[in-house]
């Protein structure tokens, strides 16, 4: 591997809502360090959490790797979660399977997937009901 | 317009990040829930706002507001204030309603 790429590797729990949100800020102020611009981090940062807090609420927890170069960052958010039964339906403003408890922390606006899709500049959905999902993002360092 | 003169002239409560209060507030944002915040709020919002879980934190951090507002007496427990400190979030407080508070908010913008 180049010298010139950083990989970073989170293990996130499921249902764990002390920690949720600690992966992705330490990648958010790892990449302040690397002197990234605010946007570019802005835009990582919360398309990684919403990634992030989704394998929290949804899949049992769920792993994170993350790859640094100097022209874009990669995010790999992979889980052996239920998988997406209808991802059309998901990943559409408004949809979400969240329960009261879920909504009354201010989750379940259905509105995760089209932010993660919205911040990223390439965004790619594998699913299998029974087996787990697969998440993969990119943003371009401006 | 600076935090703390926000501070100041509405008089509101510090509930952490006293030595921040120098960040300028460009804007302004009202929601309670988390997605619909990190969607729309800008950076630089004062994000006015009834939640104070550990996941208004987490989503400050995320989304770059200057500062949460808990609106209606709402007050954040010890952990999500140690957090907020921590991740160098600026929590404020206040009585009034959510409406009251973005009126004052966005008079206060007016004034520039
Ligand atoms: N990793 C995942 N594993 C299984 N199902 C998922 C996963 N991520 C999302 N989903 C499903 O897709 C739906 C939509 O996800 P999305 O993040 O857009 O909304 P939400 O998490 O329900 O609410 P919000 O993100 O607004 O708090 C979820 O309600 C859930 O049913
Ligand atoms: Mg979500």
């Amino acid at each position: 591997m180049p010298d010139n790429v950083l990989t970073l590797h989170y293990d996130i729990e499921g249902n764990d809502f002390t920690s949720a949100g600690e992966a992705s800020g330490d990648v958010k102020r790892k990449l302040r360090m690397l002197g990234i611009s605010p946007n570019t981090i802005r835009k990582l940062a919360v398309a990684m959490y919403e990634g992030e807090i989704n394998q929290v609420i949804h899949a049992n927890g769920g792993h994170i790797d993350v790859e640094i170069t100097p022209q874009l960052i990669k995010i790999v958010l992979s889980d052996e979660g239920p998988g997406i039964p209808d991802v059309e339906a998901a990943m559409s403003e408004g949809f979400s399977t969240a329960t009261e408890e879920i909504h009354n922390m201010g989750f379940g606006a259905g509105m995760g997937l089209p932010n993660m899709k919205k911040y990223s500049d390439t965004f790619e959905l594998e699913t299998e009901v029974g087996k787990g999902t697969v998440i993969t993002m990119t943003v371009n360092i401006e | 317009m600076k935090l703390r003169d926000f501070v100041n002239d509405m008089g509101l409560r510090v509930f952490a990040g006293e030595d921040n209060l120098d960040t300028e507030v460009t804007g302004g944002y009202c929601g309670d829930l988390l997605s619909w915040v990190m969607g729309r709020a800008k950076p630089g919002d004062m994000w006015i706002t009834i939640m104070s879980n550990l996941n208004t934190v987490a989503v400050a951090v995320m989304s770059d507001v200057a500062a949460v507002l808990m609106a209606e007496g709402v007050e954040p427990g010890d952990d999500v204030i140690q957090r907020a400190r921590e991740r160098d979030v600026v929590l404020l407080g206040s009585d009034e309603p959510i409406y009251e508070l973005a009126a004052a908010v966005s008079k206060k913008l007016g004034e520039g």
